[in-house]
């Protein structure tokens, strides 16, 4: 019988090892990514190398981000995004690197003066103002008067359309208001660079969607520079036009979401995209896994390459297949069952550690359990291999 | 099998009905019936000791007197006294108190820990050495007093200013330690918040975090209102017990026991109600946290 039994379009959950938990080390580091010239070229949008470095933690991003741009740090618990977010707000010191804004530093400029607006991520609305207070906060400290800061709130509110809650206090606005409100404060103080610390994080699942894609729309029609912090990879793709991904303070990897989303480059994204990810030497249509076993791919390729594919590739069989060619065919053993709806995600050691999707029956029949022995085979045309 | 099961069951189901049968261990501790005598008898009688006198000055008052006494013009004139004192002390509590609160929860600095102690050490000493320190520093040959009398021709002792002085010295600590644990409480985030939006550290402090921590700042004003209404020995070394000019309620009282007892215990009705109102004030933060 045909045990293979594939999933459809998911996007979270874990898969790949091996070789990738090191991939980041050969790709450009921020050094690299820096040519001279270049700093002199960028007059608008955001130019940054935020270095900062706190006890044995070592925050060190390069940023470059254009007017009308919205790009997302993505990255890890504990990666560094909110100190990198924070150093651009001015609320963290710089200990090295640089900080310009459409030309101009503002390494030493402090956060009161900075063009900088930040919605935080529980918003940290005042909590003794009303929704329109809150707005007009930020116009009164820049000079305006009462009623023009004012009128300058309300605008922003109906804009946000907020116009009706104008009066409530933060404790009477439900989540998605109380983020709009705190979207229309950090607005309203026309930032040329405007920063998003997990901007849904504190929202439950539903509002969520729908915050997103007002978000989302907010973001668009927003002329100047957005950046947006975010563990979520959903958020960050449908957020932004190009995401950052940062770990243990570094960049391991920048590009469109597609890209990134498709190409890989370490462990981390592989596993928020949900793929299997690999590093190898290619040579032909075979990529060899250090010492350990090899892939056989549809590219052509030569040199160090990643070669991915989804857990809905594999295929599961109890005893090896009989007539099925020695290629992609390994021998594991079942680590670890999850459960998702009615999928079962295995986790599988062995020859070649990977991830595999399978629909419940198929795993009842296979009778898979922890400590199962499996082969597990990938068709050729469902890998994915490229230069690192 | 059976052996080592069985006694597992039996305790895990005492364990859990334990706490619904009443007058088992886990309740003794909560209501007053089960209390062990070594601690309800001692209790009993702190109880009695703080509630007797009051309950003494209530049955011995000259109930038939008081109008009488009460509106005698010295009586009002002490009264009018302490209260004016103890407002423009608490005022000068809240002016420089705040700030230095302020300084204490938010700025960090080399001997913080110092200053706090320094800070605090009112709430302990002695009230008659801070009299005897204020007259040491703001007298009219004092440290700091000489060259006030001198540059500006300003005398504090035995004056209504030395009484709100002494008061003030006395009452400040109290603001100081409730502001500073409120601001302490208080997100700091807020503060950084507002400074995204433009506000200096002094708007953002006078437009937001004001207002946050106002509830622990008149919480600490009415304690500070009530230590200075209640000063004396501050007050009777540093300013003296002139009538009319430094003589406050507590000092009217004690002099008045001397003479006259009867004329003593209306005047400590007047500051008994005044304390029973202030508490009646400050129900709503204290009062409750018992349940």
């Amino acid at each position: 019988m045909d045990d293979r039994r594939t999933a459809a379009g998911r996007k979270s959950a874990p898969a790949v090892r091996s070789e990738a938990s090191h991939a980041y080390q050969a790709l450009g580091s921020s050094e690299a990514r820096e040519a001279p010239a270049a700093v002199e070229a960028f007059k608008e949008g955001l130019d940054a190398r935020l270095v900062v470095e706190r006890g044995a933690f070592r925050l060190d991003v390069a940023l470059r981000v254009a007017p009308g741009e919205v790009a997302a740090l993505l990255g890890p618990n504990g990666a560094g995004k909110t100190t990198a977010l924070r150093a651009l707000a001015g609320l963290t010191t710089l200990t090295g690197g640089r900080l310009r804004l459409d030309g101009a530093a503002l390494e030493d400029v402090p956060p009161e003066s900075r063009p900088v607006g930040v919605v935080f991520q529980d918003y940290l609305l005042f909590p003794h103002l009303s929704a329109l207070d809150n707005v007009a906060f930020g116009p009164r400290c820049q000079g305006a008067t009462r009623a023009q800061a004012r009128a300058r709130a309300a605008e922003w509110l109906r804009r946000l359309g907020l116009a009706d809650h104008a009066d409530a206090k933060p404790r009477r606005l439900s989540g998605g208001q109380a983020q709009r409100v705190a979207l229309a404060r950090a607005l309203a103080t026309r930032p040329r660079l405007l920063l998003l610390d997990e901007p849904l994080a504190a929202l439950d699942a539903r509002t969520r969607l729908e915050v997103r894609a007002q978000l989302r729309r907010h973001l668009a029609e927003f002329e100047a520079v957005a950046v947006l912090v975010t563990h979520d990879p959903l958020d960050a793709m449908v957020l932004a036009d190009r995401l950052v991904v940062v770990e243990d303070g570094r960049v391991v990897q920048e590009g469109a979401p597609s890209d990134i989303a498709r190409h890989p480059r370490s462990d981390y994204i592989a596993r928020l995209v949900g793929l299997n990810l690999y590093r190898g030497d290619s040579d032909g249509h075979v990529v060899r896994l250090g010492a350990g076993p090899s892939i056989t791919t549809t590219e052509v390729l030569s040199g160090p390459v990643f070669v991915a594919f989804p857990p809905s590739a594999v295929t599961l069989y109890r005893e090896r297949p009989a007539g099925a060619s020695a290629r992609n065919l390994w021998r594991c053993e079942v680590a670890g069952l999850e459960t998702h709806r009615d999928l079962v995600r295995a986790d599988l050691s062995g020859e070649l550690p990977l991830a595999a999707d399978l629909t419940t029956v198929a795993a009842a029949e296979l009778d898979l359990r922890p400590g199962a022995e499996v082969w597990a085979t990938v068709k050729a045309t469902q890998t994915h291999a490229y230069p690192v | 099998m059976t052996l080592f099961d069985e006694p597992e069951p039996e305790t895990a189901s005492e364990a859990t009905t334990g706490s619904l049968r009443g007058g088992t261990p886990g309740r003794r501790f909560r209501g007053g019936g089960g209390a062990p005598l070594p601690l309800l008898v001692p209790a009993l009688i702190g109880l009695a000791f703080l509630i007797v006198p009051l309950v003494a000055l209530l049955v011995r008052a000259p109930w038939r007197s008081l109008p009488g006494q009460l509106t005698s013009a010295e009586v009002w004139q002490a009264l009018r006294l302490s209260l004016l004192c103890a407002t423009a002390a608490t005022a000068v509590s809240l002016l420089l108190g705040v700030p230095l609160a302020w300084l204490l929860a938010r700025v960090r600095f080399p001997g913080r820990g110092l200053v706090r102690a320094l800070v605090t050490l009112p709430l302990v000493l002695p009230p008659v050495v801070g009299g005897v320190a204020l007259l040491t520093a703001l007298g009219r040959n004092g440290v700091v007093g000489r060259w006030l009398d001198s540059w500006f021709g300003i005398t504090l002792p035995f004056t209504t200013g030395g009484v709100v002085i002494a008061e003030a010295f006395v009452a400040m600590p109290f603001l100081v330690i409730s502001v500073e644990g409120t601001l302490r409480a208080a997100d700091p985030r807020y503060e950084e918040a507002a400074a995204t939006l433009g506000a200096s550290r002094f708007t953002a402090f006078r437009r937001v975090t004001l207002p946050l921590i106002m509830p622990g700042i008149a919480a600490g004003a009415v304690l500070a209102w009530a230590r200075a209404l209640g000063e004396f020995g501050a007050t009777i070394t540093f300013a003296g017990n002139f009538p009319g000019r430094t003589q406050t309620m507590p000092l009217a009282v004690y002099l008045a026991l001397q003479s006259d007892p009867e004329a003593a215990m209306a005047l400590s009705l007047v500051l008994l109600a005044v304390s029973v109102a202030v508490l009646a004030g400050l129900r709503d933060r204290w009062m409750t946290t018992g349940g």
